[in-house]
């Protein structure tokens, strides 16, 4: 599989007993790129996510992940990506710093390193003052933002955001797909899924799935002058109309 | 009444669709039941034990026979020397040995005194305590039998009766604790839970922005665990009986009507517990760790109050769980009538009042 | 009584420990008879401890409200059996089916399911086929409808939604609020809260809400005419770029990314787009496209965060 692709996937599938979760999907995503991974509840793309992650094992097909073998090699795919999902960000008993200098040894950093990463971060998001103060009282805004810089403190080449963003003001929420804007630029390739049919418009590429598979993969701009369709929402329920899953 | 008959209904529904909840509600007690009565007792069976007969005359062999006889011993060694009693209690093959002296039945005929040695492994004293009560009740009966046929001049001897229990069975001390702690389980634990499981859901935000008053769901919620109490009182009750063979001496009336009340003060607990936390991980917790323990500790059915410190003693006049063991025990096991539990039941119907009383009070019509 | 909803300086402050919280600033707006209103704003703004004030759940520190008339402190009985009520979350009991929960609903309200069949007819027949399955094994979208007939069930004359369509599939947000503009037709007088921008839209009036005070009332339409400055979307191939310089630009006042086209406001709101078009030319990108374009409530909610 070529180089230029941050994500390899062929046929992949995971089956549960009889229910096909995820059903042959096929794509790549380019390095670099901010891939948009969007369906409803129950179409698959939380399934999908989480077999790229190494979290879940697929069924069969094939997959490559920051250039390793999703089956053989899903240790050291492990090592070069990021999480960040919206459910568990931080340790809400621990400081920023407490949070950071834990997932720093998990990923394998020096104290050096973990020290200047947290000192650089807490520049960069003007938190110098927070530092000491526990996760939990922090507001939504920044722990999404705190949260984003963690995932990215090994420098992975690939990080995967399992919906980010969710009820804070569309100032916050725009800094924060900044702050994404900003690692894609230096190189990050950024997968993301969401809810948020507006925060489609934000990726280079989106794709759709309903009931498994994927129905729709372009750019924003190509999906919507095929769908005849004004917003990235009016794409998703033109294709979620079609779902046989859930509803009920 | 349809408002509040309705809400009695679901709170039926939620307690029957938890099949995991319901089959410790309801299995619970008879697994107790059972497990007190006839796996866990503080009965000793089958009790290795050795002889050392210097003796061998008509008495001690007759003695040894009835010794021998007995469900409670097991006579595994006959020993010769005094030499070898040691070692037999080091490797532990024998609990208790029986020592006659030489010319033992000689000194009972002349001298009306005669004395037997019980040597017991006292490494565990309730056992040993235990061993020697067994023999020395078998060696009195013995005697007895002996006296009746001959009639031997008086000599002192202790006699040993067991009242109310002759038999000694643990299971007696059981039951009134078992039905105290299951009742603490399915009222305080499970009706603290349910309400407080309202507030977390969410769901009792809506009931309070509705025409219902909060003192019919507060009765409604405890409706079902009292009917489940009820059951459950039957079927402990209808095992002592049929099962454990403890027989109800007193008035059966009486002892179901103690029942009812301490099922009315737990659940008045329950709700006492659900107005100080809004989360169901704490009301388990303090149901648990304030109720469920000291009712286990202080109550009385496993440890003997009167042999604590003061402190202790005064704390558990505030357990409910002690009164209503020793009105239990006083009604079931001794059959005593109301004129000797009145005080009591008395003080639990005003623990009741009590906790009633303030658990309406705190309840929050309002979310803070 | 043509009012639904009075509020008059309403605060509310929170004490957690040491630190005090202050949920509700002064707030005040009204709600007509028959009004479609709606409270926007992200989480933290207040919506949900101000739903809770109005429903009688909670006590002002200061102010005054009142619901159909009656004061929420004084008369609080009497609007607890004439509003609706749908907390965020829904509030449905998991393990009853959809007809136990309604039935249980109805009773609580003294009424039934026949009585004002006609006013959940529409909803109740998307729910109708599932009529016997657990609410807890319901979509979504389907607990939503389910939340919504079982505050409808006794004909509130104020319906009091908190968050309902947070959570939810597109495609049932959209037939959700299909549903409310039907409601509104039998003269229920709705009070929606969302962190939605675009369904203000659907509103006739709205408050903007942010951290506790009220930033504007208005219909929508209203509060994007309001937005003063002309608006210019603005695209290259390399956004990242293109941003950090519109930000460096000194005659630019704000640029926010918006997906596909930046958002930009430039000081001088006289510039004509020939004008706007040589200022971005001095900034180095490739394929620009520029346009103007008339502002959404997003934007204006981000340009009154800002004042």
């Amino acid at each position: 599989m070529s180089p230029e692709f941050a994500i390899s996937v062929r046929d992949l599938t995971k089956r549960f007993d009889r229910f096909t979760a995820v059903d042959a999907v096929t794509f790549d995503v380019r390095r670099g790129e901010i891939f948009g991974f969007l369906g409803a509840n129950g179409a698959g793309k939380t399934t999908a996510m989480r077999m790229l992650c190494g979290l879940s094992f697929p069924t069969s097909g094939q997959a490559q992940v920051a250039g390793f073998d999703l089956f053989t090699e899903s240790e050291k795919i492990k090592k070069n990506i990021g999480y960040m999902s919206q459910k568990f960000s931080l340790y809400e008993d621990l400081t920023i710093v407490e949070n950071i200098r834990f997932y720093g040894g998990i990923y394998g950093l020096s104290d050096v390193e973990i020290k200047s990463k947290t000192q650089r971060m807490l520049n960069q998001l003007h938190l110098e003052d927070q530092a000491k103060t526990l996760a939990r009282s922090l507001p939504l805004g920044w722990k999404q933002k705190i949260s984003f810089s963690v995932a990215m403190l090994h420098q992975p080449k690939i990080v995967f955001l399992d919906e980010p963003t969710g009820g804070v003001d569309p100032i916050t929420r725009r800094e924060f797909w900044t702050m994404i804007y900003q690692a894609a630029h230096e190189g990050t390739t950024v997968f993301v899924t969401t809810h948020y049919m507006d925060e489609a418009e934000y990726c280079d590429r989106v794709s759709i799935m309903v009931d498994g598979r994927i129905e729709a993969l372009n750019t924003p701009a190509e999906m919507k002058k095929h769908f005849k369709a004004s917003s990235m929402e009016e794409v998703f329920i033109q294709l979620a109309r079609k779902a046989t899953r859930s509803d009920g | 009444m349809k408002q509040f008959l309705v809400f009695v209904q679901k709170e039926f529904f939620h307690l029957f669709r938890d099949k995991r909840t319901l089959l410790i509600l309801f299995g619970m007690p008879v697994m107790q039941i059972l497990i007190f009565g006839f796996a866990l007792t503080n009965e000793v069976k089958n009790a290795r034990i050795a002889i050392l007969d210097n003796a061998k005359d008509g008495t001690s062999r007759a003695i040894i026979q009835e010794l021998g006889a007995s469900r409670y011993f097991d006579i595994v060694k006959i020993i010769d020397r005094q030499a070898d009693l040691e070692p037999a209690f080091r490797s532990g093959k024998i609990k208790l040995a029986v020592v006659f002296p030489a010319g033992f039945e000689n000194d009972l005929l002349h001298t009306n005194a005669a004395a037997i040695q019980l040597i017991a492994d006292a490494t565990d004293p309730n056992v040993a305590t235990t061993l020697t009560n067994y023999a020395t009740a078998i060696i009195m009966d013995y005697q007895a039998g002996r006296r009746d046929q001959q009639a031997l001049p008086l000599a002192i001897n202790t006699e040993i009766r067991m009242l109310y229990n002759p038999q000694m069975k643990g299971s007696y001390n059981f039951v009134p604790g078992v039905m105290a702690m299951v009742l603490m389980l399915v009222c305080a634990m499970m009706t603290s839970i349910s309400i407080v499981r309202e507030k977390e859901m969410g769901t009792m935000e809506v009931i309070l922005v509705s025409p219902i008053v909060p003192i019919r769901v507060i009765i409604a919620k405890m409706v079902p665990y009292f009917i489940l109490s009820t059951v459950n009182i039957g079927t402990i009750l209808l095992l002592s009986v049929f099962a454990l063979d403890v027989p109800i001496q007193g008035n059966l009336f009486l002892l179901v009507g103690e029942c009812l009340l301490f099922t009315i003060t737990v659940l008045a607990l329950g709700l006492l517990i659900s107005s100080i936390t809004n989360s169901q991980e704490v009301a388990m917790l303090i149901s648990l760790m304030g109720l469920f323990l000291p009712t286990i500790m202080l109550s009385g059915f496993m440890f003997p109050v009167e042999n604590m410190p003061i402190a202790l003693q005064v704390v558990s006049n505030v357990v409910p769980a002690k009164w209503f063991y020793y009105i239990v025990k006083n009604v079931m096991i001794k059959g005593l009538t109301f004129e000797f539990v009145w005080k009591e039941t008395l003080i639990l119907a005003g623990m009741t009042v009590f906790f009633m009383v303030v658990s309406i009070a705190k309840f929050k019509t309002r979310l803070e | 009584m043509s009012l639904s909803v009075s509020v008059s300086s309403v605060n509310k402050t929170f004490l957690t420990g040491k630190t005090s919280v202050d949920a509700l600033k002064s707030i005040t707006f009204d709600v007509q008879k028959g009004e479609l209103f709606g409270l926007i704003g992200p989480d933290g703004a207040g919506k949900t401890t101000l739903f809770r004030i109005l429903t009688t759940l909670m006590l002002a520190n200061s102010g005054s409200a009142s619901v159909d008339g009656f004061d929420v402190v004084r008369d609080y009985k009497e609007i607890r059996k004439r509003v609706g009520y749908m907390p965020g979350r829904f509030s449905l009991y998991p393990d009853l089916t959809v007809a136990e929960n309604l039935s249980f609903f109805a009773t609580l309200f003294n009424t039934t399911l026949k009585e004002n069949y006609d006013l959940v007819k529409s909803i109740y027949r998307q729910i109708e086929p599932f009529a016997n399955r657990k609410a807890g094994a319901l979509s979504g979208g389907m607990k939503q409808k389910l939340a919504l007939s079982c505050a409808l069930i006794h004909r509130p004359s104020v319906l009091f939604l908190d968050e309902p369509t947070t959570g939810v599939d597109a495609v049932s947000r959209k037939e959700f609020w299909e549903l409310l503009r039907e409601l509104q037709a039998s003269g229920i007088s709705i009070v929606v809260s969302t962190p939605y921008m675009d369904e203000a839209g659907l509103c006739d009036r709205v408050a903007l809400m942010q951290e506790g005070k009220i930033m504007e009332i208005n219909s929508p339409a209203a509060i994007t005419k309001n937005f003063g400055k002309p608006l210019y979307a603005v695209r290259a191939s390399d956004m990242f770029s293109l941003m950090q310089q519109l930000r460096g630009a000194v005659e630019v006042q704000t640029c926010y990314p918006f997906g596909q086209y930046h958002h930009v406001v430039f000081h001088n709101d006289q510039l004509t787009l020939e004008e706007v078009r040589r200022v971005l030319g001095t900034v180095s990108t490739y394929q620009l496209e520029v346009q103007r374009i008339d502002a959404t409530i997003e934007d204006c909610f981000m340009d009154l965060m800002h004042r």
